[in-house]
């Protein structure tokens, strides 16, 4: 399908923002607040992206994601782990046997400054080790010289390679880096465009990370392309995410956007670390009917 | 033209700003004057914020040199000093006489300072070389326990307030305290006091509202480490220890004659203090003939 990028809607920012100050307002209460609490821990890409990670780390990470919190045993899994491809083998033992899945960053995570031919090595360690999921991030230099087309090329060469080995794409824009609204819009349309299975926002390593007006608007262009093909694409916010209260009001926003279908972590993830402790503090809340204390959870 | 004075709204102090509670609720409170104060009645969730805040304040004001916490102390004392005047109008208007209020004012910046002096003396005071029977150097010593829950003394306006927070803080505690409910408002003038005085956002917060209405989430918090009633209310007391024993919370009736000069010393703050005891391996102590 041919798509001229130059004419991607431009985005209202000022509704935009509107817009989201409204599903902030949303109350949700007792059963209601404890289902999404549970959905939005299923919906967790739990992430491990430092220098300074270990086998030792992401085994423990693993194990978290199993069994988020071994004293409320009926808690779901994380959907994933996301983890640097190095890792990829370790998580992929660490997970036998259980529903949870193996994202891992690629594509010279997570500048992208590198070859191409680098990059689809990268991808494609990942994938030999194991990967369910590879996360990519675009080249913002490329993508704000205009060189849109560089950026589609680069997506769909990773698309195609993550598709011959059946794993699902996630492409992050790094929405701090690529700055405006109009610009989020335009790369969401080149991804989806290109064969994103997902868009995510950010990689976490700089300061600005998802935010809800971003969001909303990746949520958007998820929207047009679903009415136009019928095909679904999933969404990521990652980076910033770490209250219950955070979580809750971007489901909000998700099940309003794009409805229930959405509200399945085939279609949508939270890249986070420090939101699963939040999210069992508020469950354990729920349960006992006073507030408690991270005292009693694993600290990652 | 005559002027019209400009009133202060008295709202309560959580991580360093001035937040109205988010319950929207106040009650309001007969000043001698004939004015009429509404003073913020704080809620469940009001506390529950503040135990986050003050949580995220204690790993790094547990962590400042004790010499630092005693200067931030000291400066608390200086801008109180300061605002002398203010205080001895505020607690006239409470119902004070001259006399008691520049008695409770005063009373209160020495309380400062002397706690101020405390905060690099306890731990010495209070650690001890331990003699094993192995080849260890093992030693004790105290740790502050975390965050504090704190229902002030009803009968006194600052020094009942001051003379808790002061060895509280002293010793790296955070703190959350439920100002009285009968002479709110120079609690909340502490905690401007409070703001300019270089203590860090989080590491006091002050509420007023009912305690009748909040010693049961007071105490029924898991993340709250330790809790201080200064009243005797049998009721109030008995459901805070019932509901300490959830995460066995220390507990403390501290109902005492704040008004009385000694009525302070260093134990009030090695009761906020957990020991802490380190073996650490060494060679054969014997041989250099040193025994501990």
């Amino acid at each position: 399908m041919s798509y001229d990028f130059r004419n991607t809607p431009t985005i209202d920012q000022v509704g935009i923002e509107e817009r989201v100050a409204r599903f902030n307002t949303r109350s949700i209460k007792k059963g209601t607040k404890v289902q999404a609490l549970k959905l939005a821990l299923n919906m967790i890409d739990l992430t491990t992206l430092e220098g300074k990670d270990t086998e030792g780390k992401v085994k423990q990470m693993c194990y978290k994601a199993i069994h988020p919190h071994l004293a409320l045993p009926d808690l779901p899994s994380t959907a994933a782990v996301c983890v640097y491809p190095t890792m990829v083998k370790t998580a992929k033992d660490a997970l036998k046997g259980s529903s949870v899945k193996v994202a891992a960053v690629s594509t010279a995570f997570p500048s992208g400054n590198s070859t191409m031919q680098i990059k689809l090595l990268d991808t494609k360690f990942a994938l030999d080790n194991g990967a369910d999921e590879i996360d990519m991030v675009i080249s913002r230099g490329e993508f704000l010289k205009g060189n849109y087309n560089f950026v589609f090329d680069e997506i769909a060469a990773i698309k195609e390679l993550t598709h011959k080995y059946n794993a699902r794409l996630k492409v992050i824009f790094e929405t701090g880096e690529i700055s405006t609204l109009d610009n989020v819009r335009k790369a969401s349309d080149i991804a989806i465009y290109a064969g994103a299975d997902f868009i995510k926002t950010s990689t976490g390593k700089i300061g600005v990370a998802a935010t809800m007006p971003v969001t909303l608007v990746m949520l958007d262009a998820i929207k047009d392309y679903y009415f136009k093909t019928g095909i679904m694409v999933g969404m990521k916010p990652a980076g910033g995410i770490s209250t219950a209260k955070g979580a809750l009001q971007y489901l909000v926003m998700l099940h309003e956007t794009l409805g229930n279908a959405w509200l399945d972590n085939k279609w949508f993830r939270f890249g986070a670390s420090s939101l699963a402790n939040d999210l069992i503090l508020q469950l354990e809340k729920e349960a006992r009917g006073v507030y408690f204390s991270k005292d009693y959870i694993s600290v990652d | 033209m005559e002027r019209i004075e400009v009133l202060k709204t008295y709202k309560i102090f959580i991580g360093g700003q001035f937040p109205r509670t988010e319950s929207g609720r106040y009650y309001p409170l007969k000043l001698k004057n004939n004015m009429t104060v509404n003073v913020s009645l704080s809620s469940r969730k009001d506390f529950r914020n503040a135990v986050v805040i003050a949580r995220g304040a204690f790993s790094g004001w547990s962590a400042r040199a004790a010499f630092n916490r005693g200067q931030i102390l000291y400066r608390i004392a200086e801008m109180l000093e300061g605002r002398k005047e203010q205080f001895l109008e505020e607690l006239k208007q409470l119902g004070y006489t001259a006399v008691n209020a520049k008695k409770e004012i005063e009373l209160s910046i020495d309380r400062i300072v002397y706690y101020a002096g405390w905060c690099d003396k306890y731990q010495q005071l209070n650690s001890s070389v331990n003699p094993v029977a192995s080849s260890h150097f093992n030693f004790s010593v105290p740790e502050p326990m975390g965050v504090v829950a704190i229902m002030a003394d009803e009968s006194s306006a600052l020094l009942g307030l001051v003379s808790v927070i002061a060895p509280c803080i002293a010793g790296g505690n955070t703190c959350i305290v439920l100002a009285s409910e009968s002479k709110p408002t120079c609690s909340i003038t502490f905690a401007e006091v409070i703001a300019t005085s270089d203590v860090p956002a989080g590491v006091i917060n002050i509420l007023t509202g009912n305690r009748k209405e909040l010693h049961a989430h007071f105490s029924s918090h898991m993340d709250v480490n330790v809790i201080i009633t200064c009243n005797s209310e049998k009721d109030v007391n008995k459901t805070v220890g019932e509901n300490a024993s959830l995460n066995v919370k220390r507990v403390f009736v501290w109902n005492k004659n704040w008004n009385i000069e000694s009525e302070q010393g260093p134990h009030y703050i090695t009761d906020l203090q957990e020991i802490k005891t380190t073996w650490h391996p060494i060679e054969n102590i014997g041989i250099s003939g040193i025994k501990y």
